[in-house]
């Protein structure tokens, strides 16, 4: 009897069998990994620490140290730093997305997610869709820091929901670089080491806190196609003027490559990780 | 019947790590409806073998498919049919039970309700009702395991496979474990499964493979395998050591072969060509009123199934308590 029943579950298994995952069911099993990762950051509440701190600390600090120096009074450094830090914050707190992926891989439940029918960008896409929710916190918390230091943009309130849009886009997009380190390096601990690698020439190496012309014209060049130093002109654009202007969608298109190089890196080396 | 109908259909199937090889070329027919175990120690390919036919690892040499479906080249196909319960619970720790099951089913394509409703279904089936709400990190171990064989079955996948299902746990949890097993196989799923116990495959399986350092050393019913290494044995002490002479003659009535004496502590060491004579030996001793100490029946263990097979013992002198590191490192390398 029981050969027969495994007959009939054979038949019925062979027929439902599709070549591979459709895009609605690669969108649903995103979602229902954001929503693992969101439950996770709720019973977890420490993965909020960096994106809650970094935005007080860095505004306040930045500022007092700098501003003086750099535009005369902290009032007045406001408008140039806060964009700088807002895409700080969100290059920080993607490099926390690649570090906690690489974490997450190695728990035994990654081998189910291995050996089910479902996408492959999956479980690295969900995640990801959830930590937006962490760039958000971040650059909130950096303009209300702002705001309460005395910054007055001059962007309207549709300039700054631009802008802190434009910034969670940009920390979305920069995560493939390190979801992708994520799935190539040994260890949680080598992603956050290459990850610093990165972080600091880019956020440094730009004009996020000081004007760009005082610096030697071999670092101009490279200051000028940084992709952090689009992103920060365009949300300066945004939030300070309310334009919408080139820079904008120079950054755009900077995301766009960003997401175009790095996502299927990520998702053919996830494909092949033991 | 052709190849096509095998639940598993595979030809010399290698696997290296580097310079090691894992799997040397190892060939699996399973029939549809049929449990069969693997059965080796620690590092023998086992667990290696079951993830390059779950699509887990790639294959690097030889071909391998699933009711006729080519695991190389139809991954996605393969992961349908196959339901996977890896040696350690594949669940997330940070979800409770209910979630991890809703989570699976979700990823299978359910609508959340169904998957709900699956679930609950799953967690009442494996006993885990009052543990719904509590995260995995404060399941046990048998918990754990009956969530994680839950979890293959969302799909009422027609092939699962079980990577030593039973290693690491108590006696009594075992057991269940086992009834949970052979459940799923009145309901007509084919099984294939890897253990380290010799009692664990004889108990489940239909057929065993014996596996060593990758390579497959021999294969057959457990009846089969037994007769292959010898026979169990009735161990027994008598009280009065000088009734031993008495006996032994009784015991040679009965089986007809003369017991192993050791006399200076009243032992005797009793063949048993067949394991119903050990009531008969222990109901003519009692008869013929000599009391005994300590009675025990000794099956072949794993070892002796080795130096058997193979000329070499397991090398593992504490299987059991080895088995995490040795094969996970094995599988990740």
């Amino acid at each position: 009897m029981s050969a027969l029943m495994a007959e009939r579950s054979i038949q019925a298994a062979k027929q439902r069998l599709t070549p591979r995952p459709t895009p609605r069911e690669t969108v649903s099993q995103t979602i229902t990994m954001a929503w693992r990762a969101l439950k996770k950051m709720r019973r977890n509440p420490e993965q909020f620490f960096d994106v809650i701190i970094q935005p007080l600390l860095f505004t306040a600090m930045f500022s007092y140290i700098f501003g003086g120096a750099v535009s005369g009074s902290v009032k007045d450094y406001l408008p140039i730093v806060i964009p700088g830090i807002l895409a700080q914050t969100a290059l920080t707190a993607c490099m926390a997305t690649g570090t906690q992926m690489r974490e997450d891989m190695e728990k035994g439940v990654f081998d189910r997610f291995r050996s089910l029918p479902m996408s492959r960008i999956a479980p690295l896409a969900g995640p990801m869709l959830a930590d937006v929710l962490r760039y958000g916190i971040a650059a909130t918390l950096t303009l209300a820091t702002g705001f309460a230091m005395g910054y007055r943009p001059g962007g309207g309130v549709l300039g700054i929901t631009l802008g802190w849009l434009l910034v969670i886009i940009a920390g979305w997009s920069m995560s493939w670089i390190f979801a992708w380190l994520g799935t190539i390096a040994r260890s949680a601990q080598a992603v956050q080491g290459i990850g610093m690698m990165i972080m600091f020439p880019l956020t440094f190496l730009s004009d996020a806190f000081t004007p760009k012309d005082t610096m030697p014209g071999w670092l101009q060049h490279f200051v000028a196609i940084n992709p952090v130093t689009l992103v920060i002109h365009a949300v300066r654009d945004l939030i300070n003027d309310g334009n919408i202007t080139a820079n904008v969608a120079w950054a755009l298109l900077g995301c766009l490559v960003i997401v175009a190089i790095f996502a299927p890196l990520a998702i053919r080396s996830y494909s092949r990780k033991v | 019947m052709t190849n096509s109908d095998l639940a598993v259909d595979a030809t010399g199937l290698v696997k290296r790590f580097g310079d090691f090889t894992a799997v040397g070329g190892v060939d699996l027919a399973i029939e549809p409806g049929e449990v069969f175990g693997v059965l080796g120690p620690n590092g023998a390919g086992k667990t290696t073998t079951l993830s390059m036919l779950a699509t887990l690892l790639p294959i690097d040499g030889g071909r391998a498919s699933i009711f006729g479906v080519d695991v190389a080249s139809s991954p996605h196909q393969i992961r349908q049919l196959v339901g996977v319960t890896g040696q350690y619970a594949s669940v997330d720790e940070n979800l409770t039970g209910a979630e991890n099951l809703w989570l699976f089913a979700r990823l299978h394509g359910r609508s959340s309700k169904q998957a709900k409703a699956l679930a609950d279904d799953l967690l009442g089936r494996f006993g885990l009702t009052e543990a719904a709400g509590k995260q995995i990190k404060d399941y046990s171990g048998g918990m754990r395991r009956r969530l994680d064989l839950g979890a293959s079955l969302i799909s009422s996948p027609p092939l699962i496979f079980l990577d030593e299902p039973t290693t690491g746990l108590d006696p009594r949890t075992r057991s269940q474990m086992w009834d949970t097993i052979r459940d799923l196989v009145a309901n007509g799923s084919t099984i294939l499964l890897t253990t380290q116990y010799l009692d664990e495959a004889d108990q489940l399986a239909d057929r065993i493979a014996v596996i060593d350092r990758g390579l497959k050393v021999a294969e057959g019913t457990p009846s089969d395998l037994k007769t292959s290494v010898g026979e169990s044995s009735l161990q027994l002490r008598l009280s009065d050591k000088s009734l031993i002479e008495e006996a032994a003659l009784l015991v040679k009535r009965i089986t007809g072969s003369s017991p192993v004496l050791t006399p200076e502590a009243g032992g005797l060491n009793v063949p048993l060509p067949d394991a119903n004579q050990a009531a008969d030996v222990l109901i003519a001793l009692r008869q013929a009123s000599l009391s005994i100490t300590s009675a025990a029946v000794q099956q072949p263990t794993l070892d002796e199934v080795f130096l058997a097979l193979t000329g070499h013992d397991t090398g593992q002198p504490d299987a059991q308590s080895d088995a995490r590191e040795t094969e996970s490192e094995e599988a990740r390398r």
